[in-house]
């Protein structure tokens, strides 16, 4: 096995060393009915890299590859340029294989970037203070709802019918197992308000997203405004962060946490994950933040370095009165992000930002000139909700046949709700060529 | 002052400079000292060619934000960034990485490549399913590797990482107990002493209250105070095995068989399945709930902390009640079940959007089917001969903390070697880095005092592992023979010496603000 250094006569001087026969005298612990000398029956035996190769490229090749095709699905993963820089670079071994950053003295590389990432993060949803990532947007939406209800020591939430259906369903779990009630109200196109209709005194949190599910851009700061009033927190999910580069952040209109998903920086599709949750929130919650956190110090010859930190709020010091059971963040893909952020830099983001939006807008308008469709989203960043006169899911994929990814019907995401609703999206990676394959294709399939 | 063909100075004052290891950047030598990105990045930088428009029909208006405040590096100051940044890391491909509990072997580099292949990484999670036949696959095909090394019935793939494994497998006990009306009265999680911190945190995090567990003193479940606290009450035990001691729980049989007597569940933390994997089926030992760590066993990258991935297997009560989605066979393909009640399921809900971790799923099976299930076996054996070869090795000068049997795949030493010497743990440990090696993992478990937990893994060849021991007894030597300071003062050697944790958590200075442009007090203090 090309992986495994031992010879067989490194092996036999080693169990010799150790004082035993065979290698079957260093399992006698296991209890004898598990004992198992055999190789396990119905996996296969090894194989070479070639083989390898070989058989995963015949799997890779079974998908239909968004690059290859005209790609308009968003619904919370969306599809970018990521610069070569940044696969080069998070695939160096000093990155790529190394732990969590226990030993500070040896992984100022790790915690550097990972300061960094705070900073990019904290600047672009405009709050105080991020940690060092979660999971992905839809667990770090779990987590805030539970944190909201730490600090207000309340136990209900308020989520709108903006909210992405899976996100919701995330936040819902851990929810209802935490002994939190979650109410989710009915979809609702351009109605992140709707939360304030069930607003009273035992509410920790109102969730709303914008860009929501439907695409909307909503201006929050009245909705922020009466949580306060009423001691909620206002927690805010982006889903696509790259809105941000255009859009007035959730921390300037008021948002006490702000959870987005990072893929759309420097992480691929990959068929939804790895990705990377940013979490962002006030000075005053800092304490009662989930996630690692890195933080800025000396070392003893005073020279500036960084640590992890605040870690008395985590499981490994706190055990069952941690914050969160969570023990990693997402170390590599957060890396992505902070380097393409910084490729991006201030006039890069906003360019590219600029560039989604007027994609988006040709998209639209293109599609009204479909007979049949109408656009249902008005105010929006990249991605829009359309109303088909025939099932999205039919549509979506007659278009697929067609060699079209013409986007994501809502039903996938709510059985039965909105079935005529396709949800479609346009990046910077959308071309004119492509717009115009998806409107014949849209009125081939239609007619 | 002059200057050398390089630019160096070569007065008195920096010849000084240069012996003290330090240079005009700041630096030592060839490893550049590199600020942080706020204050080597400027506001008008970009490296990238996104072209300015102009927008005449924007619909935002008054939600069109101004200043973000970023900053920004061209691509060659991009590059040289963080690359000069990535030399202040230690990786498992520039030495041994012995963290017991992390599993920091190998990782191929096939598994990258395989990973991003356009099939895999450029493809949506809700393209029509028609159009990801082969990732659905790839998904059923590592979920048949993982039910069949485990020996159980189901697994649940979408956790992404350890802790949520537990959490996700957790809340199939609860929903089971909840199924079967016994939701209320079964409050009780039971966890050992020596268990990881995510263990109680995860059961306290869905309401259930922890009981510990005492160890009994060969390093093992006190069976005994299991027993005792064994009732209609307890949901489920969480135990590691091997345990975080290293050692393979002997009474893991009849732990299983008392806590199915009362109608408890058994959760196994799966973190160190590296000792077992082809060799030992947790579904022969009771196991009802076990986490896979994808990136430990399996080898996808630990990334600096992530991503992970942490499927589930799961026994077969509990199976009706795991997280959507998952993949199903039909008559034409795959296709997945994404929604809770669909078909009448019980799932439990949903964990995370989408499908979970699958450019870990790539690496992990692209790490199997390199292995094969001979080459797996043989992996788990090595990792435990490797162990093993280290105690051997070191049992003479270090304190063996369960001394009298063979361990599993990591050896478990204490401080007592270290008495009266004035070295603790933590001095020992920061010694090893100006030795060339990352630490062991210290004060780690909790039940012995000053841990140091060392693993191996399989990846080490013998004459990596002699170094290693041979550098660890020097180290001792040095200890026993007074030279404390050396290392009350380590590291010296490494890119920084100890970090004040104190003030950081003190003055949590947790980001960049403009106020701290050009704070460069702190350096020129030194």
């Amino acid at each position: 096995m090309r992986y495994l250094p031992h010879t067989e006569t490194d092996r036999q001087e080693m169990l010799k060393t150790i004082g035993v026969d065979s290698i079957d005298d260093l399992f006698v612990d296991v209890p004898p009915a598990a004992r198992r000398r055999g190789v396990i029956d119905d996996l296969p035996l090894k194989k070479s890299e070639l083989a390898v190769d070989r058989y995963m490229r015949g799997l890779a090749e079974q998908n239909l590859v968004a690059g290859h095709v005209p790609f308009f699905c968003g619904a919370g993963a969306y599809r970018h340029h990521v610069p070569a820089t940044v696969d080069h670079l998070i695939q160096r071994s000093e990155y790529l294989t190394a732990y969590t950053p226990y030993q500070p003295e040896i992984s100022q590389g790790t915690l550097q970037t990972l300061f960094e990432f705070q900073s990019q993060v904290a600047l672009l949803t405009g709050m105080d203070v991020a940690n060092a990532s979660m999971y992905d947007g839809s667990t770090a939406a779990a987590e805030a709802v539970i944190m909201a209800s730490r600090v207000t020591r309340r136990k209900k939430a308020i989520v709108s019918g903006g909210v992405h259906p899976q996100y919701t369903e995330a936040m819902d779990t851990l929810a209802r197992y935490s002994g939190l009630s979650l109410m989710a109200c009915d979809s609702a196109l351009d109605h992140e308000a709707g939360v304030l209709d069930h607003l009273d005194e035992d509410v920790a949190c109102v969730v709303v997203q914008t860009p929501n599910v439907f695409g909307t851009a909503t201006d929050l700061r009245a909705i922020a405004d009466a949580a306060h009033e009423k001691g909620a927190l206002l927690i805010v999910v982006v889903a696509e962060v790259v809105s941000l580069g255009l859009m007035v952040p959730p921390g300037e209109m008021g948002a006490d946490i702000v959870v987005a998903e990072g893929q759309s920086i420097g992480n691929g599709l990959n068929f939804g994950g790895p990705y990377v949750g940013l979490f962002a929130t006030r000075d005053k919650y800092v304490r009662q933040m989930p996630g690692r956190v890195c933080g800025e110090t000396v070392d003893a010859n005073g020279r500036k370095g960084y640590v992890l930190t605040l870690s008395t709020r985590e499981q490994h010091i706190r055990r069952d009165k941690a914050t969160s059971n969570i023990c990693t963040n997402a170390g590599l893909c957060a890396l992505a992000f902070t380097i393409h952020m910084t490729l991006l830099g201030e006039v890069g983001l906003k360019r590219l930002a600029k560039l989604n939006h007027a994609n988006a807008l040709v998209m639209a308008k293109a599609l009204k000139t479909v007979p049949g469709v109408e656009v249902l989203t008005t105010r929006f960043f990249n991605e829009i909700a359309v109303k088909l006169p025939k099932p999205a899911e039919e549509v979506a994929e007659a278009l697929a046949r067609k060699r079209i990814l013409g986007g994501v019907p809502f039903s996938r995401l709510k059985p039965g709700e909105r079935p005529d609703v396709m949800l479609m999206a346009a990046t910077e990676m959308c071309t004119d060529d492509d717009i115009a394959q998806l409107i014949a294709g849209l009125k081939e399939v239609l007619s | 002052m002059s200057m050398n063909s390089q630019g160096r100075q070569t007065t008195p004052e920096a010849v000084d400079d240069i012996a003290a290891g330090v240079g005009m950047l700041g630096g030592r030598g060839l490893l550049q000292d590199e600020p942080m990105l706020f204050d080597a990045g400027r506001e008008d930088a970009t490296g990238t060619d996104w072209p300015e428009i102009e927008i005449e029909d924007d619909v935002l208006g008054s939600l069109t934000r101004d200043s973000i405040g970023l900053k920004g590096l061209t691509e060659p100051e991009t590059v040289r960034h963080y690359v000069r940044l990535s030399q202040y890391n230690y990786a498992i491909d520039l030495g041994l990485y012995p963290l017991g509990s992390c599993t920091m072997k190998h990782n191929p580099r096939l598994n990258e490549k395989m990973a991003r292949l356009p099939g895999f990484a450029d493809i949506h999670p809700l393209q029509p399913v028609s159009t990801v036949q082969g990732a659905l696959g790839l998904i059923d095909e590592l979920a048949h590797w993982l039910k069949t090394l485990t020996g159980m019935p189901a697994v649940a793939m979408s956790p992404k990482a350890g802790a949520h494994g537990e959490l996700c497998g957790m809340l199939a006990i609860r929903a089971a107990h909840e199924a079967a009306g016994e939701g209320e009265k079964r409050k009780i999680v039971l966890v050992p002493s020596s268990a990881h911190g995510t263990n109680p945190a995860t059961a306290a995090q869905i309401g259930y209250q922890v009981v510990e567990i005492k160890a009994s003193e060969d390093g093992r479940v006190d069976f005994e105070d299991l027993k005792a606290k064994l009732s209609d009450e307890v949901a489920a035990l969480m135990l590691t095995n091997p345990n975080t001691c290293g050692l393979f729980e002997r009474d893991i049989m009849a732990i299983s068989e008392a806590l199915h007597a009362v109608g408890a569940y058994f959760y196994c933390d799966g973190a160190n399945f590296n000792a077992l994997a082809g060799r030992v089926r947790p579904g022969d030992l009771g196991v009802d709930a076990m986490h896979i760590n994808l990136h430990k066993t399996f080898s996808t990258p630990h990334g600096g902390g992530g991503p992970g991935a942490g499927p589930v297997v799961l026994s077969a009560p509990l199976a009706p009640f795991a997280p959507v989605p998952w993949v199903v066979k039909t008559d034409d393909g795959f296709d997945v079940v994404e929604h809770v009640g669909e078909d009448g399921n019980q799932s439990f809900g949903r964990l995370c959007a989408f499908h979970g971790q699958m450019g870990m799923y790539v690496r992990a099976l692209s790490y199997m089917l390199s292995h094969g299930a001979d080459g797996v076996k043989q992996a788990s054996e090595d990792a435990v001969l490797n162990a093993n070869y280290i105690l051997a090795r070191l049992q003479d000068v270090m304190t063996v903390s369960y001394p009298g049997g063979p361990c599993m795949h990591e050896a478990l030493f204490d401080e007592r070697f270290l008495a009266g010497t004035g070295v603790s743990t933590l001095d020992f440990a920061k010694a090893m880095i100006d030795e060339g090696y990352h630490p062991m993992t210290m004060y780690f478990p909790l039940v012995v005092k000053g841990a140091m937990l060392i693993e191996p893994t399989e990846s080490e060849s013998k004459d990596s592992l002699d170094a290693f021991a041979d550098t660890l007894r020097g180290l001792v030597e040095k200890a026993k023979a007074g030279e404390v300071e050396r290392f009350k003062a380590a590291p010296v050697a490494a890119p920084m010496r100890r970090l004040d944790e104190t003030q950081a958590a003190r003055q949590p200075k947790l980001r960049w603000r403009s106020s701290m442009a050009n704070d460069t007090s702190a350096k020129t203090e030194a």
